[in-house]
């Protein structure tokens, strides 16, 4: 069991869909989105929430500072 | 009470640049203007106005440095003579183009190429035309003495810093090098910080209290990039309805004109003595700034005398302005001497009988 | 606990910084300049000093810096960013100078601003971004361009009979007695992320401590222009790239002070 909880929020609309977050996050937490932005970039979004622990690679990895990461101690 | 002093203008210009409360100078040697640095070394201002004083790599990036330091909203200049301001062109059109205020000197050489080291004034078109690339102008001042040399120093910067334009002083290699007496001006303090952000709240001077500044001449819009050349044109525009400054020399009564800049315009002023004695009237046009140029003052020359002479060394630059302003009306004339040869006096005088006078 | 549970500003660990404008960057999707302007963002941020930094942008990609970083920005002609530079910090040493070169910019146009800028020990910091190519002008030969790497002026690969070699331009600044600094860092992970943030941090503390001038250069990729995604970008950058430019600190030791020196 995890000590940590986190979420993931991305801003969609600045999201280009390079996918550097799905690639570096440890626990497999982010997909990019069926969807298209206004872009018509497949944003980023979480698919499996319950596994995020809030490590915050997505949001280090990610160009466009579109990645806000939420943590909380269990 | 004023202190007169023998020294060349190169080493006016150095004088005056510190005592107009001048922030950087930064530069490259060349010959013939060598002595504007080498004062300023001497005379160590960052010790007692806290003025910088830095020999650049190279021309280029001493014109780069006074794009930066003007970006700052600081006093800075930059000198050096034809080859090196060829070097600088690039810089000089992207200051135009931000519209950054700053001094920059010219004595010129000979050329074209690595020319000679001799005086001449072949760099009329690069100076007043733009020089560099796009549609710019730089308010251009010819001095033609050592006194002007250090006068025009201010002189400069007060209209660098009206228009947000560069100030280029047109000299060469006889101004600079020659010594004439010279009362240097006084001393003016540096600007504090404050004052500078007071005078040029659009500089790089820290995000502090207001939105970033930026200092770009980047418009990848069409419409964003001809409104800003629309903007220059206007402040040009303007510069050409306010700055024109000229020296009349026996121009009332003249039938004919030579109109010349600089060391030029002495041998002309020589020649009208020489004229005279012989019963001809004639008179000098000494244009001061060369952008903007005295078309209206040569406009109203035109409707009573009866022709124009354009002295300069080159090979006839200035004369195609003195043509354009008389549009045809009366005969214009050229005499010029290249490759750092001086005309003299008899040359020119003799160039008016033949062409004009006949 | 429901994602709407942890989502609460007294949650938030990691944002953007205050310092990267609003402006969303026109760089490709998965370039290292959105990271490398995000930790340049983020240290000026922890530091305290952005009303006194000003950045200088260069000719290339990152020519709209300034756009994007909240400070008072400058844009150079192309290579003159260090010249730019040297003329800020000489007439307000209080301030805290910065230029952002690419390898176009830094090392063949520029050359020349860049060794003497670092000769004269300025005080300013030197963001290098190298990603072996030129990409805002649609991925031409750079001076870093690898052996035998393709691009646009050399499609059969670098010659370096015809072309020369790769320019480890950052080896030859850290023979300057000026640099105090020069390292060699790069953005593709998580860890290097962290390594990197802290160069960018030393630097400009060796700027304010007038050390010398501080190099920072990023290995970097350029997908668009490598024509591969930012992912396998990385994957090439690590294989290739590092082990021309390998990664670390180059050098650490600040320039001399002329009553150190004996001098004539």
């Amino acid at each position: 069991m995890a000590k940590f909880k986190g979420a993931v929020v991305v801003d969609t609309e600045r999201c280009k869909g390079c996918g550097l977050c799905v690639a570096a996050c440890p626990s497999k937490v982010l997909g990019l989105a069926p969807q298209v932005n206004a872009k018509g970039y497949n944003y980023a979004e979480m698919v499996n929430e319950d596994a995020c622990v809030g490590c915050c690679s997505c949001g280090y990895v990610c160009p466009d500072a579109c990645i806000s990461v939420y943590k909380v101690t269990l | 009470m004023e202190e007169i002093k023998l020294m060349k203008g190169n080493e006016a210009f150095a004088h005056a640049a510190v005592r107009s409360g001048c922030d950087g100078y930064f530069g490259y040697p060349i010959t013939p203007q060598s002595e504007v640095m080498e004062t300023l070394q001497e005379l160590k201002p960052w010790e007692e106005t806290g003025m910088v004083v830095l020999q650049a790599e190279s021309e280029v990036s001493a014109i780069n440095m006074v794009y930066a330091g003007a970006a700052c909203g600081k006093k800075v200049m930059t000198s050096s003579s034809s080859p090196g301001v060829s070097l600088k062109q690039e810089g000089i059109s992207y200051i135009a183009a931000a519209e950054l205020p700053c001094l920059i000197l010219n004595v010129m050489r000979g050329g074209p190429g690595l020319g000679t080291i001799q005086p001449s004034q072949a760099d009329y078109f690069q100076s007043v035309k733009g020089g560099g690339h796009g549609d710019y102008h730089m308010i251009v001042l010819a001095p033609s003495t050592v006194q002007e040399m250090a006068d025009f120093v201010d002189l400069g910067y007060e209209l660098a810093f009206k228009y947000r334009n560069p100030v280029l002083m047109l000299s060469d290699g006889v101004i600079g090098q020659m010594m004439e007496k010279v009362v240097l001006p006084p001393y003016k303090p540096r600007r504090t910080m404050e004052e500078v952000i007071a005078q040029c709240p659009w500089a790089t001077t820290g995000k502090v209290g207001r939105p970033h500044n930026i200092i770009t001449s980047l418009a990848l819009e069409s419409e964003v990039m001809e409104a800003t050349n629309n903007r220059l044109q206007a402040k040009y525009r303007e510069i050409e309805e306010n700055e024109v400054r000229f020296e009349e020399y026996m121009l009332d009564d003249a039938e004919y004109v030579f109109v010349a800049f600089g060391s030029s315009a002495r041998i002309c002023k020589q020649a009208v003595e020489y004229a005279r004695a012989e019963g001809i009237k004639v008179g000098v046009l000494r244009p001061i700034t060369l952008f903007p140029f005295p078309t209206k003052k040569i406009q109203e020359l035109a409707t009573r005398v009866k022709g124009f002479m354009s002295i300069e060394m080159s090979a006839g630059q200035m004369v195609e302005d003195v043509r354009l302003a008389v549009n045809g009306t009366k005969p214009v004339g050229f005499y010029g001497r290249q490759g750092g040869i001086i005309p003299s006096a008899e040359e020119a005088l003799e160039a008016l009988k033949t062409q004009i006078i006949k | 606990m429901t994602k709407q549970d942890i989502i609460k500003p007294e949650n938030l660990v990691y944002g953007k910084t205050k310092v990267l404008t609003d402006n969303i960057m026109h760089y490709c999707p998965g370039c290292s300049h959105g990271v490398i302007h995000k930790l340049i963002a983020e240290v000026i941020e922890e530091m305290g000093i952005q009303e006194k930094t000003i950045g200088i942008a260069p000719v290339g990609c990152s020519v709209f810096a300034y756009n994007y970083l909240d400070i008072d920005m400058q844009e150079a002609a192309h290579g003159r960013a260090p010249a730019l530079a040297t003329a800020i910090k000489r007439l307000m040493p209080d301030k805290v100078v910065f230029t952002y070169q690419g390898d176009g910019d830094l090392a063949a146009i520029g050359t020349a601003e860049t060794i003497h800028a670092c000769n004269r020990g300025e005080n300013i910091v030197i963001f290098f971004v190298n990603n072996g190519i030129y990409g805002m002008t649609g991925g031409q030969m750079a001076p870093t361009t690898l052996e035998g790497m393709k691009t646009a002026t050399c499609p059969y690969g670098r010659n370096t009979d015809m072309y020369g070699f790769p320019l480890r331009i950052s080896d030859l600044l850290k023979e300057i007695d000026g640099t105090c600094y020069v390292t060699r860092q790069s953005v593709h992970k998580t860890a290097n992320i962290v390594r990197a943030k802290k160069a960018i941090r030393k630097a400009f503390q060796n700027s304010i401590d007038g050390k010398g001038t501080s190099i920072v250069e990023f290995v970097s990729h350029c997908n668009t222009n490598w024509k591969m995604t930012p992912v396998q970008s990385n994957a090439w950058m690590e294989e290739h790239m590092f082990a021309k430019y390998p990664l670390g600190d180059l050098k650490d030791t600040p320039k001399k002070r002329f009553d150190e020196i004996n001098h004539l």
